[in-house]
């Protein structure tokens, strides 16, 4: 049972969100190798090497993987699927968009961002924004599978597998990338973060936005997310969207000042482990998955809260 | 250029499903539907392309039941030129779906597929990028802008960390996200006229495909409920409950 793991990264750290998907691909066999596939990615695959549960990590290196362009870099996987039962990727966009090109070139089904593993084959996955779960077994001989990374821990550290290179595929030729505009941040990365506080339609305008929450996200070391409403009305940048369609985290505290809670931002928060809200109106649904509610102006409740923090500390 | 638009028909985003009490799956019994939200805004950056004169028709397609021809109805009554209902009433994976896109861009050689990223009642977020391995096409998925200029298409794309631009060559795919564009309504004048456009019936055989399933769902159940909360008076009972209940700070 040889498993092929995708890693994300950014062609200069793992991100946590690789040792998330590990630990799903562990509960599915144990003869992993990862892919790291990039340019300028050997510190990354070094560190990728040092996770625990990997057999060893094959590194790619080339121009047309620098941008994890989705047509070289499916072109690599399959390069490389003869020897694997199962590829496993990280539910990311860069997933997202490799896997089932993959998927597809292999003449394969894909099982879409799996929360947890049943059996080798067998999967749980949310569907209809996290209304139901379904258990789906793949019947193709070779699985391809995304991982929602908020729904297994990371793995640990303290494995040394050796890093072997392999080639790359080439480029077709049918993209390339113009340009990236990545939001700047010093904060943690929303899916992996501990705290995440929210700010929704509520927070009015951009600096609202920054002036209330931000010294709070600080204060706790928090990431920062948003609902749909605030990234449409340009309060906060599209990576930050919690939600069916944004991303899903399950931090230990999530804090939603000014957000509803339609089912669709619910859907990217639900499962995190203390849910705390914010808000004016006392009929809010928010109200119906939060631990803790607050009922009031968050204008007044987030500023006093940030201050009672630093008060404390 | 021609623009091929795959729609999906879906339970309506504003109704909560429930799950049947056997397992056997979602209970869809007189449920309002609509199209898939994504798939309104594939229609209207279509219909925008050919406005701006960029793609001289706009052929819609679904894959489905009767029913979805209500779905076709309704992009057409947006402004798509022709519809193409390819019927079945068997379930169809994301694979298969593709594979009978492929089909009907080999017969109808659009210069561009607009797909929705994710349909909202399966939210698969496969069927754009599995059609573009089958026909060896560029992919620009998660699109919050297109541009069409010449033999090139560019994207921005919505990302973890921001935003990416690429280039495709065409013909291409590109996957729509949230921002896109807002869709608009059909007018009236627009709903009846639509009624005399041509809705073309084929069948997944017309194009070969087998659609046997590759998936088998073993059980759905409801998710697992959150227990009940309480309302706390102020930031300090709130800090409190915080540190010594939930000991998260
Ligand atoms: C296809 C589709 C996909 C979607 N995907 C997502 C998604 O991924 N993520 C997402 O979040 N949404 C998503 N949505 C949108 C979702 O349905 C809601 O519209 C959105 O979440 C609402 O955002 P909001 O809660 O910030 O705004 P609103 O619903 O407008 O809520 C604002 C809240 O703030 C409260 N408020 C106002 N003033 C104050 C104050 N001074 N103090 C305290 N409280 C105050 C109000 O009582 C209200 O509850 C999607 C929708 C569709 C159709
Ligand atoms: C009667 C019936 C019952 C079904 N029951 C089930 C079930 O119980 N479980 C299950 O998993 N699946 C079922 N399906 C199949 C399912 O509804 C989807 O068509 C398929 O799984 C694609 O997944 P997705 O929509 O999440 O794809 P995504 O990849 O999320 O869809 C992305 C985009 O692809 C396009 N697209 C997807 N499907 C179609 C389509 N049919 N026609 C035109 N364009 C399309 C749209 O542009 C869409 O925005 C059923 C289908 C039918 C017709």
């Amino acid at each position: 049972m040889a498993i092929l793991l995708i890693a994300e990264h950014d062609n200069a750290t793992v991100m946590e969100l690789t040792a998330r998907a590990l630990s799903a691909a562990l509960l599915i066999g144990t003869d992993i190798d990862v892919l790291v596939a990039g340019s300028h990615a050997r510190p990354t695959a070094e560190a990728v090497a040092g996770l625990k549960g990997v057999r060893k990590v094959l590194l790619a290196e080339a121009d047309e993987l620098a941008e994890r362009l989705a047509e070289p870099l499916a072109a690599l996987i399959v390069s490389l699927a003869d020897g694997y039962d199962t590829i496993l990727a990280p539910a990311t966009s860069s997933g997202k968009n490799v896997a089932p090109r993959v998927a597809a070139l292999l003449d394969v089904a894909q099982v879409s961002e799996i929360i947890e593993v049943v059996a080798p084959d067998t999967f749980k996955r949310p569907i209809y924004a996290g209304n139901a779960v379904q258990t789906v077994q793949a019947l193709d001989s070779r699985k391809i599978v995304t991982v929602r990374p908020a729904s297994f821990a990371p793995a640990s550290q303290g494995g040394a597998a050796p890093v072997l290179t392999v080639p790359s595929a080439g480029d077709p030729g049918l993209s390339s990338c113009v340009g990236n505009r990545l939001s700047e941040t010093v904060r943690p990365e929303l899916t992996s973060a501990r705290i995440v506080i929210s700010g929704g339609r509520a927070l009015g305008s951009t600096e609202k936005f920054e002036e209330v929450l931000l010294p709070l996200a600080d204060t706790l070391g928090a990431a920062v997310g948003a609902s749909r409403a605030a990234v449409d009305e340009g309060y906060a940048p599209n990576d930050w969207q919690v939600g069916q369609t944004g991303k899903v985290v399950a931090p230990d505290l999530y804090i939603a000042c000014g957000i509803s809670g339609a089912i669709q931002h619910l859907a990217g928060m639900k499962d995190s482990k203390v849910i705390v809200a914010v808000n004016k109106d006392e009929e809010a649904p928010i109200f119906q998955v939060a631990d803790y509610g607050l009922v009031g102006d968050l204008f007044e409740i987030v500023p006093a809260f940030e201050k009672a923090l630093r008060d404390r500390a | 250029m021609k623009i091929l638009v795959p729609v999906k028909r879906v339970v309506d985003g504003n109704v909560k499903v429930r799950v049947k009490a056997d397992g056997s799956g979602v209970d869809l019994a007189n449920l309002k539907m609509a199209m898939n939200p994504f798939d309104e805004i594939a229609v209207e950056e279509a219909l925008r392309l050919k406005e701006a004169g960029k793609a001289q028709e706009i052929v819609v397609v679904s894959i489905g039941p009767a029913q979805a021809l209500e779905t076709l109805h309704t992009a057409l009554a947006m402004g798509a030129d022709r519809a193409i209902l390819v019927r079945t009433d068997e379930a169809v994976e994301p694979l298969g779906v593709a594979k009978v896109l492929r089909g009907v861009a080999l017969t109808e050689q659009p210069g561009l597929v607009i797909l929705g990223k994710q349909a909202i009642d399966d939210d698969c977020n496969q069927t754009g990028q599995m059609l573009a391995a089958l026909l060896g096409w560029a992919q620009g998925t998660f699109a919050s802008e297109l541009a069409v200029e010449g033999d090139k298409a560019r994207v921005t794309r919505e990302v973890d960390g921001g935003l990416q631009t690429v280039e495709l060559k065409l013909p291409a795919i590109v996957t729509t996200d949230l921002r896109l564009n807002e869709p608009r309504y059909a007018s009236l004048p627009n709903i009846m006229k639509a009624k005399k456009k041509p809705i073309d019936e084929k069948s997944p055989a017309s194009y070969g495909v087998d659609l046997a399933p590759r998936l088998k769902i073993l059980r759905t159940e409801e998710p697992h409920a959150r227990k009940p909360g309480v309302k706390v008076a102020s930031v300090a009972e709130l800090i409190d409950k915080l540190s010594n209940e939930a000991c998260v700070l």
